[in-house]
């Protein structure tokens, strides 16, 4: 029986945590109560990316884009357009350039991405593998294992010229070659799953809307190194993502495509989850065989590299989420095809999380070598609230920041470092004039004393002291020759520090040293924070000159240190006041002045 | 020495004995007994020290080190704040301090009625909901600092 609608409800975690399972579940009942279940599919798929606008409802064939749906609207869909034929205009996405509905692919947000990671991500259901298969799911599997040896997987790797998204950007083939060319009794598979990046969730968002497409280039992979035993190391944090692996597995493994004799061609391949428990150095390729061998992750120095000497000391290729999931399509269109996309030295794709102070967050894709303006002002609409862009961050805690006269420069892994920052698993946060990149660093420093593990005292004492220097700073305690300390004990970090997460530390504090130099000598020798963030910098004052007098400030004031009434307009006793900025946010004649 | 006793649920049991000779079970098997427990108590890692032949110190070396184990029971009701870069940027702190200041704790601290702790996390993973706050499995995005006392009210109210 053919469906007349085929109603797409997106899954992804930022949706659900908004309801979209009662959207979900409510749809299916208002089908069910309208007597119309048997002329309309609903589904459940993974992320749309668009997560600013949230929770993301999809009604094909007419291709209509609900933004922002609660579950009472779920009624309303079904009621008029499945029955009736009719779209619920109110809910349809609207553009501030366009009044009219617009067609999905003129979405600005839309524009200049191209998928080839995300593809399958809210289009398929994925708890359903028939739906992955239907779109070419296994099929660069099958080929592989029916018509190409392990040598001709290698040379097509090489030639699409795909390198590791997990950060450094190591060429994937070299990997898988070193690995190949090792004799041993057993290699195992790796997928480095466990994202810990601070906002970004590229990866969450491609298991839980893709789960085969990892299991597939795995399993791909098993073949070309000649390793059956797979591992995918998970957070534990994204229990949704768990759960959608789990049933991928049980799906391929009931449909012969995993487990012993695969496709009758003898070969056989397994893949365990293991999980992580929340350690960002995990990310870290030695600390992450570390954890799954259920040791504190803690690196190793290499050479060897795990490639040669891994897991339990076996040959391991370890591969990050992103990278697997391109594999499949490098053997289905062809490496030719994936070379043609990107610069001349990255190739393919990059997911980005675009997150932040801009008007469209979410998850995109771009080709590589699009400019960061491309990114952050077309497909995110702009900065919010009309505000001036700053700055953007990239690589987290071990990239840097790129600033206005930076942001044409199109964006490969050569040219973020050369920016002092660095591509890092993919996310992309856009600051603001109220940010404060004094803060900003001292934020990322912090972050890195909690995850640094101890091994190296570079890292472990490192990161303490800069993070102290910085903490100075911010309270208005700094010297200028501080500035010389944290340049001094940077640079020794990335010299001597034994793993990625000890080198790049410094790299947040560095590079806005480089760029805002003037804004670090302001908090030190003015004792003055321009964007308000640092609290102890801040002084509150009132403009009596635009006070009405109307009290609701000192109402406000939660130390009651505002005092005055309508004729002597109000006053704030700077000594008793918390800088919690309640008086600013309360007054509507911004007569609060923060300075 | 007296042997510290404690009781593990059927599954539990299983979900150990199964994974008892795997390499590198350790902290699968930690995750199952927090899971149990909601915390990893002292008695339940002297008891796993007993079935896996494994030292104690060992087991303690590897919860201490990931933060996702806790070695205190936490709060009925679990509210974790988001403290990647993105909740950060847009007040995170902000709600956490809110969060404190009503419920009067601090750090790991459990309200005296145990409904309440409070953890900040490292990214939640919906940036695009930043800032972010959950309690137990229920998370609320977009927020602002005023809302916080309602959701704090919401679940007080439940007990």
């Amino acid at each position: 029986m053919a469906y007349k609608n085929f109603i797409l409800v997106c899954g992804g975690t930022g949706c659900e945590s908004s309801r979209a399972d009662d959207i979900y579940k409510e749809l299916i009942a208002s089908a069910e109560a309208l007597g119309v279940k048997d002329d309309v599919q609903i589904v459940k798929t993974g992320c749309f990316g668009f997560c600013e606008k949230g929770p993301i409802v999809k009604v094909l064939p007419s291709e209509s884009f609900y933004v922002e749906v609660k579950p009472e609207d779920a009624r309303e869909i079904i009621a008029e357009q499945v029955v009736k034929g009719r779209e619920v205009t109110r809910l349809l996405y609207k553009d501030d350039r366009q009044k009219d509905r617009i067609k999905v692919e003129d979405i600005q947000f839309y524009q200049k991405q191209f998928r080839i990671v995300l593809r399958n991500c809210g289009v398929i259901n994925p708890e359903n593998i028939d739906e992955y298969i239907a779109r070419d799911g296994y099929a660069a599997l099958e080929k592989v294992l029916s018509s190409m040896k392990p040598d001709d997987v290698i040379e097509q790797l090489k030639v699409s010229g795909l390198r590791g998204r997990g950060g450094a950007g190591f060429p994937t083939w070299r990997k898988w070659m070193f690995s190949k060319g090792v004799q041993s009794d057993q290699k195992y598979v790796v997928c480095n799953a466990d994202e810990g990046d601070p906002g970004a969730y590229m990866d969450r968002s491609t298991i839980e809307g893709d789960p085969h497409s990892v299991i597939e280039a795995m399993t791909i992979c098993g073949y070309t190194v000649g390793s059956t035993k797979g591992f995918v190391y998970i957070r534990a944090e994204y229990p949704l993502a768990i759960e959608r692996l789990k049933i991928a597995l049980k799906q391929a493994r009931e449909y012969g495509l995993l487990g012993d004799d695969i496709l009758g061609t003898g070969f056989s391949f397994d893949i365990e989850i293991r999980l992580g428990a929340g350690a960002f150095v995990c990310g870290e390729e030695t600390a992450l065989l570390q954890s799954i061998e259920g040791n504190r992750g803690m690196p190793i120095p290499r050479p060897p590299f795990p490639a040669v000497k891994g897991l339990w000391g076996k040959p391991t290729i370890i591969n990050n989420v992103e990278t697997w999931a391109n594999i499949p399509v490098i053997i289905t269109k062809g490496a030719d095809w994936f070379a043609k996309i990107g610069t001349e030295t990255s190739k393919g794709t990059k997911v980005f999380a675009l997150t932040g102070k801009v008007n469209n967050s979410g998850l995109v894709e771009v080709p590589m070598g699009t400019t960061l303006r491309e990114i952050i002002f077309d497909i995110g609409g702009g900065i919010k609230g009309g505000k001036k862009f700053k700055g953007a961050q990239t690589g987290g805690p071990s990239g840097g920041i790129i600033t206005e006269e930076f942001l044409d420069t199109p964006i490969d892994y050569e040219s973020l470092t050369a920016l002092g920052s660095m591509m890092g698993s993919g996310g992309l946060i856009v600051m603001d004039e109220d940010d404060c990149m004094v803060d900003v660093s001292r934020f990322y420093m912090e972050f890195c004393v909690d995850e640094s593990c101890g091994k190296c005292s570079p890292c472990r004492i490192g990161t303490n002291q800069m993070h102290a220097l910085l903490v100075k700073i911010t309270k208005g305690q700094g010297t200028l020759e501080d500035l010389e300390k944290l340049e001094k004990i940077g640079l020794a970090m990335k010299k001597a520090a034994l793993c990625g997460l000890g080198q790049t530390a410094p790299n947040p504090t560095l590079a806005t040293i480089k760029r805002f130099r003037d804004e670090y000598v302001e908090h030190i020798v003015d004792r003055k924070c321009r964007a308000g963030k640092c609290k102890d910098l801040v002084v509150y004052s009132i403009d009596k000159d635009k006070c009405i007098g109307c009290g609701l400030c000192a109402r406000k004031c939660p130390v009651n240190c505002i005092s005055g009434d309508k004729t002597q307009k109000f006053t704030i006793d700077a000594s008793k006041c918390i800088k919690c900025g309640e008086c600013f946010k309360a007054c509507k004649f911004s007569a609060v002045v923060k300075k | 020495m007296a042997v510290a006793q404690i009781e593990f649920s059927k599954e539990l049991q299983s979900f150990v004995e199964e994974w008892k000779d795997k390499p590198g079970n350790l902290i699968m098997i930690l995750h199952r007994v927090q899971q149990e427990f909601s915390y990893i108590p002292r008695e339940a890692a002297e008891r796993l020290s007993r079935d896996l032949s494994m030292p104690l110190a060992k087991i303690y070396g590897v919860i201490t080190f990931y933060h996702y184990f806790k070695t205190t029971k936490p709060g009925k009701y679990r509210m974790s704040v988001c403290l990647g870069t993105a909740c950060y940027l847009k007040g995170g702190q902000g709600l956490i301090d809110e969060a404190e200041s009503i419920l009067g704790i601090k750090g790991h601290e459990v309200t005296d009625d145990g409904l309440f702790s409070i953890d900040a996390v490292r990214c939640v993973g919906c940036c695009g909901l930043a800032p972010v706050l959950m309690v137990g499995d229920e998370v609320y995005g977009k927020l602002t600092k005023d809302q916080v006392p309602e959701i704090i009210a919401k679940y007080k109210s439940l007990g």
